[in-house]
């Protein structure tokens, strides 16, 4: 049987979408695809066009290479375009004279910036917005231009106006409407998007109807009607889009009056044969100027045409983006005309400005807009699409992240499209529907979604939403530490406190299930036990329960060799101290990295090594980073009224007073820590699990603060401390969070999962509220008092020595660890270079 | 043992006392590197010390444990769980099997049937 000829008119975005879905969804290869092309290059990305600006290449932003077309069996014509469509015998004819015949023909034509004809218009130095040639043509003309206007304050426009500042440029927006993106934002909401944009430099004008563009052969200026001008030697027009329906509109298909080719739920043109897809398609009167929608047309099509059911109903065109560094965000509808009520928050100041829109009862959001802060977009607009009924206050939804009420969306309330494992790509839906088909543990997720197998950051996340969704299925969640334990960390602690208990087997005979323990319970456990007795980690009893970090007292890395961070408390080092730590690493051959915490970062360490290079460290005074351990990591700190122009505060005594203070004591998970000496911040303490700022009168703290894969901003818990009182608040924050906090859950989640979150800690900490204050003083105390350095410990016992041998049977070092040198320094060969060693 | 075939000959690998419970060693024999797991009861696994996932020697460094009372070993670099019995996969379908070895205790002696 010969294959029937689909021919796609146009390869944009949309048009390269409708031939990858084929080929995905053409199983049997029915079809032949061929495509023409107009530009010089295949399909790229134009939603990003403007990165081509800060150095993507068009390679870049292409979507699939030439050889993705030629080896998928894409005919693809190049620069060469469809010049008209014979309906009767079914045949595209191109400007280089081919002559192509279709049983289906896919009109996928996209649009053209839309040029106004102000007179002038065709002058040197006018521009349109669209593709890789006008930036080019841009970038060249820049180069002797000093004033750039854009016309159209619309998205793109507001995009393409960065784009000319980014090129060096003044850079002014010129829009006819009387607010910037008119489409999206309303009046109140344009107003403060104007100040943001006014802010980052660019110069905003409205309410301008351009009548002539000045200039002798080249642009000079812009004449407007309400008489004024404005001097400019470069233009960029922006003023919308008309769809590219002339082929269609030639060859008798219906067209809009408004120009774009009328299509039917199917997407199909007057002619069944011939379907439109993306911004070419006029559906419902509407044309959608957005590539999803395109995308979902593409996608619609190509199931029709290899035989599944599918139509269009129109597209959601909620949008949220970056924009000149601001978020903006719409969803819904904004411009309802139904009886509706406004919520409104602005802050001019901050330049935020958000507006939910809901019904007259105040049960349904119909539609809304973020400025300045759009973090609960994918919330909303997740209430907007199914109809979810409001809380009674839905201000709180939109109340500025750290306000304290605002209520905590847990993982139930992410769209099934969020990417929760974004190494493996699986989304909230996949973890569901695998919940539902039976897979009610972490392994088992694991297992079949792969979700949390690559680094395993979202791992935390992946449980929390199983919980979740177990408890919505009715499922009694189970908490229980592991297999071998059916308790929580908080319970076992207790445990632990209580009995005395001081190992492992004990533990697990007189507590757990039986069995061996698993890589579950063993650290969890080692770590309580840390906290509580503050034992030696690598101590007869605990060694065997240590993950290879506190094992080997060093972070394993991919290739197995590790990495050894010295102490450096507050980021403060002598000469002398660094030069020990050059000395060590060229001694050793080891990779050397400032880390993000003030210290230096020692890779590519053999585990024989490493006693040898701690005793080096320790012999010139350097004392255990624990970068290897869930414990105390760095207390960053910026120089502070010592050398600062604007310190208020010594914050680096404070920072390394605070570090000595708690280095080494094992907590449910990492904690990092930072000092900085005036509100500029430096130190960046309002990221950290507990943060010090100076202020004239003493000390803020912040707590709950976090920068990893969920940055929290901390909460400022208390004001204007003195040393002694920020101190004790420490101290029992710690202690509070040693002893309530799950497994592996860092500051910032354990604060949110508190009831009452941060006035819950003050009620606990600062009033005594649960009588405990006096025994979270002694605890910590204890641990502060009990302080050892463990590779001390370590270097000077021989027995522990022998532990750090890759072979027990030899002293040789793992002969297939192979490293090479780039930028002067080791790393760990790759697979290629292993495979050719 | 001298009527066996030179497959199945025992080799001894070390005393038993130099091998810590509950964790593993890595030994080297005929080029090769072989995980040893001494657990608390007195049994013994030897298996591959190369982590199929990445292909890197760390098995030894793994943590020991069970998962329903099946003996286990769970990488230190991603935390993927084998079976010592097996060398099975415990933690995805995907990984590849680790090669296991017989390995027993006479004498105060720790014996692997290598080859």
């Amino acid at each position: 049987m010969s294959k029937e000829n689909i021919v796609v008119i146009g390869n944009g975005m949309v048009g390269c979408k409708f031939l990858a879905a084929m080929l995905q969804k053409d199983v049997d290869s029915r079809f032949n695809l061929i495509t023409f092309c107009e530009e010089p290059r295949p399909a790229y990305d134009r939603v990003h066009l403007s990165e081509y600006f800060s150095g993507k290449t068009a390679e870049d932003l292409t979507l699939q290479p030439i050889d993705w077309y030629t080896d998928n069996g894409i005919t693809i014509h190049l620069e060469d375009k469809a010049v008209s469509i014979d309906r009767e015998n079914k045949k595209v004819t191109s400007a280089k004279g081919l002559e192509v015949e279709y049983h289906t023909l896919i009109l996928a034509t996209g649009s053209t910036p839309f040029v106004p004809p102000v007179p002038g218009i065709e002058k040197e130095g006018v521009f349109v917005y669209r593709t890789i040639e006008d930036l080019e043509g841009m970038m060249e003309h820049a180069k002797k231009a000093t004033k750039a206007a854009v016309v159209g304050g619309g998205l793109l426009g507001l995009e393409a106006a960065k784009a000319t500042q980014d090129l060096g440029l003044e850079s002014h927006v010129v829009e006819f409407a009387s607010r910037l993106m008119p489409r999206q934002v309303d009046e109140e909401g344009g107003q403060i998007l104007k100040d943001i944009i006014e802010s980052r430099g660019l110069s905003v004008h409205l309410n301008k109807a351009t009548t002539d563009i000045l200039g002798d052969g080249k642009v000079e200026g812009m004449a407007f009607k309400d008489g004024s001008q404005l001097d400019v030697d470069m233009i960029v027009v922006s003023a919308g889009i008309r769809p590219r329906d002339e082929l269609a509109r030639e060859s008798g298909l219906e067209v809009g009056p408004r120009g774009g080719v009328v299509v039917n739920d199917q997407l199909q043109t007057s002619d069944p044969s011939i379907y439109a897809i993306g911004e070419v398609a006029l559906y419902n009167n509407f044309i959608y100027g957005l590539v999803a929608p395109g995308y979902n047309m593409a996608e619609i099509v190509a199931d029709q045409l290899t035989g599944s059911e599918a139509a269009f109903t129109g597209a959601d065109m909620s949008t949220k983006l970056k924009l000149i560094g601001t978020d903006v965000a719409s969803f819904g509808n904004i411009e309802t005309t139904e009886p509706h009520k406004d919520i409104v928050i602005t802050d001019p100041v901050k330049g935020l400005y958000k507006r939910l829109i809901t019904s007259e009862d105040g049960k349904q959001l119909i539609g809304g807009i973020l400025i300045g802060d759009a973090d609960a977009y994918g919330n909303l607009l997740q209430m907007t699409l199914n109809n979810i009924e409001l809380p009674e206050d839905p201000m709180q939804l939109i109340l500025p992240a750290g306000s304290g009420d605002a209520p905590a969306f847990g993982p139930g309330a992410l769209p099934d499209s969020a990417q929760i494992c974004s190494c493996e790509n699986v989304t909230k839906g996949d973890i569901c529907s695998a919940i539902e088909n039976g897979a009610t543990t972490l392994p088992e997720l694991k297992k079949c979604t792969k979700a949390a197998t690559g680094c395993g950051g979202c791992a935390a996340l992946v449980t929390n939403l199983l919980n979740h969704q177990l408890k919505e299925m009715g499922h009694e969640v189970n908490t229980d530490l592991c297999e071998h334990f059916s308790h929580t960390r908080q319970e076992l602690y207790q445990i632990v406190r209580t009995t005395d208990i001081e190992d492992f087997d004990t533990l697990l005979a007189e507590h757990g299930n039986g069995g061996r323990g698993c890589e579950l319970c063993k650290p969890a456990v080692a770590s309580i036990l840390a906290s509580v007795h503050n034992d030696k980690v690598i101590a007869k009893h605990n060694h065997k329960l240590q993950d290879s970090n506190d094992r080997f007292l060093a972070n394993i890395q991919k290739d197995g060799t590790y990495s050894v961070v010295p102490r450096v408390p507050g980021g403060e080092i002598t000469p002398d101290k660094l030069i020990v730590i050059g000395e060590v690493a060229k001694e050793y051959n080891l990779y050397t990295k400032i880390t993000g915490g003030q210290r230096i970062d020692l890779f590519g360490a053999k585990v024989n090594d490493l006693p040898a290079i701690w005793k080096k460290l320790t012999d010139a005074g350097f004392e255990s980073g624990h970068a290897y351990g869930k414990a105390l990591r760095t207390v960053k700190s910026c120089v502070g009224s010592t050398w600062c122009r604007f310190g208020v505060q010594d914050s680096t005594s404070l920072a390394i007073e605070v570090e000595n203070r708690y280095k080494g004591i094992r907590a449910p998970h990492k904690l990092k820590s930072a000092v900085s000496g005036c509100t500029r911040e430096c130190a960046e303490a309002q990221s950290k699990d507990f943060g010090i700022i100076a202020t004239e009168n003493g000390w803020n703290l912040y707590l709950g603060g976090n920068g990893g894969m969920k940055p929290r901003h901390a909460d400022l818990f208390a004001s204007d401390l003195d040393k002694e009182t920020l101190i004790k608040y420490i101290d029992r924050f710690l202690m509070y969070y040693i002893k309530t906090a799950d497994k592996l859950t860092r500051t910032s989640v354990w604060v949110e999962s508190l009831e009452g979150g941060m006035d819950h800690l003050r009620d606990v900490i600062i009033e005594d509220s649960l009588g405990i204050c006096d025994e979270l003083d002694k605890q910590m105390q204890h641990l502060v008092d009990t302080y050892h350095c463990e590779w001390k410990d370590a270097i000077e016992d021989p027995e522990k020595l022998k532990r750090f041998r890759h072979f027990s049977n030899s002293e040789s070092h793992d002969p297939t660890i192979k490293q090479v040198l780039e930028r002067d320094q080791i790393r760990p060969a790759n697979e290629e270079e292993l495979a050719k060693a | 043992m001298s009527e066996e075939s030179t497959s199945t000959l025992w080799t001894v690998v070390g005393k038993a006392e130099e091998f810590a419970e509950d964790l593993g060693s890595c030994i080297e024999m005929g080029g090769e590197q072989i995980a040893i797991f001494k657990l608390s009861d007195g049994e013994w696994y030897a298996t591959q010390n190369m982590c199929p996932h990445e292909k890197k020697m760390v098995l030894s460094r793994g943590l020991t444990g069970d998962a329903n009372g099946e003996p286990k070993i769970t990488c230190p670099l991603h935390k993927r769980s084998f079976s010592l019995n097996t060398g099975e996969c415990i933690t995805d379908n995907e990984t590849s099997c680790l090669k296991t070895y017989p390995v027993k205790e006479e004498d105060g002696k720790v014996l692997i049937q290598f080859g």
